[in-house]
C-alpha cells in the first residue's frame, strides 16, 4: 500500500515538474523563434524545384536539424488523448517548435553564406527512441543560391571553398 | 565537389550521368549521454548531444557519398535526399544519395 502511494507522489511529482519547466521552456521557445524569424525575414526560403536563371548563382547545400524531446506532461497527457482519440496537441506543439527551428538553423547557415534564395527545402523526420526516451529529429535541407560576383568563377569563391564537404 | 538537391543548374549543363552514389553512417551516443538525455526527456527541451550526434553522422555520410563520386569521376551530385531511420535504442542510420554528373560550363 505504501510502496503504490510513493510511486503516485512520484508520478505527480513528475507531472508536476514536466508541466512547469516544459511549458516555460516552449513558451520562451516560441518566443525566441519569433524573434529570429523576423530577423530572417529576407531570406526567402522556396519549395520550387527549378533555380531562377535571372543571374549566375553558386549553389551550396545548406542543413538545419534539431532533435526536441518531449517533457513527461506531454507524455502522460498524449497518453490519454490516445484513448479517445483525436488531436495530440501537445506533440503538435513540440514538431512545430522543432521544425520551425530546423529551417531557421538552414537560414542561418544560408545568411552565413549571403545567399539569395535557398531553394528546394526538404523536411526529414524521426523519431529518436532511447529506452523510454521520447524525442524527434527534424532535419531541413536545402540548396542556397549565392549570386556570382561579375568577373569571378564560382569555383573561386571563398564561399564555395567553405561549403565544400 | 558541388551537392545540391536540385536537379538543374542556372548556368551549367549536366554532360553526362554517372549514375546513383550513396553513402551511409549509423551512430550511437554513449551511456552516459543517453542518462543526461533521459533526465532532460522529464523537462522537454532540446537535446543537444543527439542533435550534434547526428550532425556529425550526416557529415559522414555525405563525405562517403561524396568519395564514391570522386571515385566515378564526378564534378557533382545532384538531386540529394537525406533519409533517417532509427533502427535501435539510441542508434540511428542517416542515408544519403544523389546523382553523380559532370557538367560543363554552358
Amino acid at each position: 500500500m505504501n510502496n503504490i502511494l510513493i510511486q503516485v507522489v512520484g508520478v505527480v511529482i513528475l507531472l508536476i515538474l514536466g508541466f512547469g519547466f516544459g511549458r516555460l521552456a516552449e513558451k520562451r521557445h516560441f518566443k525566441r523563434i519569433i524573434k529570429r524569424e523576423a530577423a530572417s525575414q529576407h531570406l526567402p526560403v522556396v519549395a520550387t524545384r527549378y533555380p531562377p536563371v535571372d543571374q549566375p548563382y553558386s549553389q551550396i547545400l545548406v542543413t538545419g536539424n534539431v532533435v526536441i524531446a518531449s517533457d513527461y506532461f506531454k507524455g502522460f497527457l498524449a497518453g490519454l488523448i490516445n484513448i479517445f482519440g483525436g488531436r495530440v496537441t501537445p506533440f503538435e506543439s513540440m514538431l512545430e517548435r522543432a521544425r520551425r527551428e530546423s529551417v531557421l538553423r538552414m537560414k542561418d547557415e544560408a545568411m552565413k553564406l549571403n545567399a539569395a534564395y535557398v531553394f528546394n527545402i526538404k523536411f526529414d523526420t524521426t523519431r529518436i527512441a532511447t529506452g523510454r526516451l521520447a524525442a524527434m529529429e527534424v532535419l531541413a535541407y536545402g540548396t542556397a543560391l549565392v549570386p556570382i560576383q561579375q568577373g569571378i568563377k564560382d569555383t573561386q569563391q571563398p564561399v564555395l571553398v567553405n561549403a565544400t564537404v | 565537389m558541388l551537392v545540391s538537391n536540385l536537379e538543374l543548374l542556372p548556368d551549367r549543363r549536366v554532360e553526362k550521368h554517372l549514375g546513383l552514389v550513396q553513402g551511409s553512417s549509423v551512430r550511437s551516443k554513449h551511456v552516459g549521454r543517453d542518462i543526461a538525455a533521459s533526465f532532460k526527456n522529464f523537462f522537454g527541451g532540446e537535446l543537444k548531444g543527439y542533435t550534434e550526434l547526428l550532425s556529425d553522422s550526416r557529415d559522414e555520410a555525405t563525405e562517403r557519398m561524396v568519395e564514391q563520386a570522386k571515385a566515378l569521376g564526378a564534378d557533382a551530385v545532384l538531386n540529394i535526399r537525406y533519409s533517417t531511420s532509427s533502427i535501435a535504442a539510441g542508434a540511428a542510420e542517416i542515408f544519403v544519395y544523389g546523382t553523380a554528373v559532370v557538367l560543363t560550363d554552358e
